[in-house]
């Protein structure tokens, strides 16, 4: 198969110590690769690296079966642009200004800029809705307008690559939503390829066409966000010792709470999870039940509580978890009672509701009052 | 606000800036060559300079002393306010200067030396030794200001370590000139305080030639310039080939302050001041236009200050580096409180 841009047992590292070793990217026109990993893991050296800001200590980068070594200055120019998270240093500058710097390559020895250059400007700017900026001070605009601003400036040098240090942080979350919003949008429409940085694993995991993680010595994985984002495999990429990943929603969890789980908590449908949360930052232990597999509060509690009494997805809750539930039940002295109607499936719960009230057990609506 | 509005509203601005630098310049030009000892009747200027006039004592005084002197001030005052640009580019900090990073000072430190010892036995020395001994003094001071910016990150410490430099340049220089011959003392004395007094039409045809053409060059590198501006790895990403633009950068203002120092000693404060004002006037750093304007700003600076020199006090004649420092520090120390205001 052919590919447009890959690495072929690339080293990158400072000085000549090598940092990562055996790097193997493979990406085709208009995929969207992220990197993630922990901080300082190197994910900045392999960008350096294959913008060639870095010396890589051996291996070969190619872009379009070239290898970068054999490209000068110029000619990498046409090929990649660069978002970096350096702060750039300007001064007296509008963002019309900033933004036609990317013409810098296609100018001729004056850099003075042509009617198209103009029109290439006043392109990338609209594309990142940013054209009405153009006469701002560019240190006098906010952090998401000037990453816009920097973004349109890589695309107005019209690349075949765009390379993106952690271009989303500092952002809040529309001009996440919206910064790689457009970058989907130039690699689906423009056929632009993109490589980026990203603490973010809810976006990696829903802008990405593929992801690699760096940690340490080693690409750990490289492959579809499906396959990376596993619960197991985040957990062990970041160390997640003090809270857990979910793959589903790509969301994390803060710690279960530790220790003897005294209060047992009926819930399903979604009614759980804000309670679930309660508990979990008042650190008081925890059971949930009776739940489906295919319940959202299912996937919150299995994160947050101590245990939980589950049934199959679909199905009217058995006996055997019935009896189940109530064993556990009988060793707490608080049930937290979420639901309000009862249907088929889970009419078990209000026979357990029923019993701990009989039991003599304190009965609650919410977790509040614990 | 449209766009053609704004973009004609700004080169509105830069016509007038570049406007008004012209009328200075010429003003100052006329200035220069009427006051002084003798005063020259503004009419009688015009005849001289088209080699009408019939008082051969006015003639001599401006043709033989006030013109050189003045082409002195305009070549050497550019110079030096592109040699601060170059500088406060390369190592992004606005108050880098040839005077304040100690290169002004090291290439008097070789070209006093050169003196020095050649007076001592030749009684002269060509205008094109003295620029190339500046010029290796200004590369000694200059590499080892570099080791120091490789070692401290901080950027006030470069400029304190190139303070330094230029006070143990200065202090040696002090004292190869106590102990030089005495004939040569004067003119060692007067020069190593900075002055554009005693410059001759064959001085001035050397200085041309090196400032001219070195600021030509300068100006074609604006475009690198400009990116460079941004930092290194956006330069690079533009396709700036860095680490020979780096060197260029550094022979470039090298040349420029050496070709200064050469002919009129250290002078302080113009590197600074002027790109300063210049980039203020105009409201934008781009080096395609700033270029020229410094240039400009540095040569009527230069000729405003020697004006002074050496009308202020007439017949005694005051150093250069005194006036531009009276003139120039006052906008550094306003420049760094507007930083410290911004940040």
């Amino acid at each position: 198969m052919e590919y447009f841009f890959r690495t072929s047992r690339l080293t990158v590292g400072y000085n000549g110590k090598p940092l990562i070793k055996d790097i193997e990217i493979r990406l085709q026109k208009g995929q969207i690769l992220t990197l993630i990993g922990p901080n300082g893991s190197g994910k900045s050296t392999i960008l350096k690296s294959i913008t060639k800001y870095l010396k890589s200590i051996c291996g070969t980068v190619y872009i379009d079966n070239r290898s970068i070594d054999d490209m000068n200055d110029r000619d990498m120019s046409y090929q990649v642009s660069v978002v970096l998270t350096e702060r750039l240093r300007t001064e007296l500058m509008t963002c019309e200004d900033i933004v036609a710097t990317g013409r810098y390559p296609y100018t001729g020895m004056l850099g003075i800029l042509s009617r198209r250059d103009k029109v290439q400007v006043r392109k990338a700017m609209e594309l990142v809705n940013a054209w009405e900026l153009k006469e701002r001070d560019f240190t006098q605009i906010s952090d998401g307008q000037r990453q816009r601003i920097l973004l349109a400036r890589a695309i107005c040098q019209e690349p075949q690559i765009i390379v993106l240090d952690e271009p989303t942080s500092f952002l809040d979350i529309r001009f996440k939503l919206e910064l790689l919003g457009i970058l989907a949008t130039m690699a689906k429409e423009h056929g632009i390829t993109v490589i980026m940085s990203l603490h973010e694993l809810e976006m990696a995991q829903k802008v990405s066409d593929l992801v690699m993680c760096v940690k340490g010595e080693t690409i750990t994985h490289f492959g579809s966000p499906r396959e990376i984002f596993q619960k197991e495999l985040i957990g062990e990429l970041y160390e997640l010792v003090n809270g857990s990943y979910n793959p589903l929603f790509g969301s994390f969890e803060m710690e279960r709470p530790k220790g003897d789980a005294k209060v047992f908590v009926i819930a399903g449908g979604g009614t759980g999870v804000a309670q679930y949360r309660v508990l979990q930052k008042k650190r008081i232990p925890f059971v949930a039940g009776i739940l489906h597999e295919n319940d959202v509060d299912y996937q919150i509690a299995s994160d947050l509580a101590s245990e939980v009494v589950v049934e199959k997805g679909f199905q009217r809750i058995g006996e055997n978890t019935y009896q189940k539930a109530l064993q556990r039940l009988k060793s707490c002295d608080t049930v937290i009672n979420c639901l309000t109607s009862y249907g088929e499936m889970n009419e078990k719960n209000k026979e357990l509701l029923e019993t701990a009230s009989a039991q003599g057990l304190n009965i609650l609506e919410t977790a509040d009052a614990l | 606000m449209g766009i053609p509005n704004e973009a004609a509203r700004r080169h509105l601005r830069y016509c007038i800036t570049i406007a008004l630098l012209l009328i200075l310049l010429v003003g100052l030009f006329l200035l220069n060559i009427g006051l002084g000892s003798v005063t020259v009747a503004i009419g009688d200027i015009g005849k001289i300079l088209l080699g009408q006039g019939e008082n051969l004592t006015d003639h001599d005084i401006i043709w033989k002393i006030r013109l050189p002197r003045m082409m002195a001030g305009i070549l050497l005052g550019g110079a030096l306010a592109l040699s601060g640009f170059l500088l406060q580019t390369y190592f992004n900090n606005p108050i880098a200067g040839p005077y304040v990073l100690g290169i002004s000072s090291g290439a008097k430190l070789v070209v006093a030396l050169v003196m020095v010892i050649a007076l001592g036995r030749y009684y002269t020395v060509s205008s094109a030794v003295l620029i190339s001994a500046a010029f290796v003094g200004a590369m000694i001071t200059m590499g080892f200001v570099l080791l120091v910016a490789r070692v401290v990150q901080r950027s006030s410490m470069l400029i304190v370590s190139g303070v330094m430099i230029g006070y143990i340049c200065s202090a040696i220089t002090d004292f190869i000139i106590t102990f030089a011959d005495e004939t040569s003392i004067v003119n060692l004395h007067n020069w190593s305080n900075g002055t554009f007094s005693a410059t001759s039409w064959e001085d001035v045809r050397v200085m041309a030639v090196v400032v001219v053409i070195t600021s030509f060059i300068v100006f074609l590198m604006s475009k690198p310039i400009s990116a460079y501006q941004f930092g290194e790895s956006y330069a690079q990403n533009m396709g700036v080939n860095i680490r020979l633009f780096r060197v260029l950068l550094v022979l470039l203002s090298s040349v420029l302050c050496a070709g200064v120092t050469a002919f009129a000693g250290p002078i302080s404060f113009v590197g600074i001041a002027v790109p300063h004002l210049v980039k203020s006037l105009l409201g934008t750093a781009k080096p395609l236009i700033v270029i020229p304007a410094c240039f400009c700003g540095g040569a009527i600076f230069c000729l405003g200050c020697d004006l002074i020199a050496r009308t202020a006090f007439a017949p005694l004649e005051l150093s250069i580096s005194s006036v531009t420092a009276v003139f120039g520090a006052p906008v550094v120390i306003g420049m760094m409180l507007r930083k410290k205001e911004r940040a």
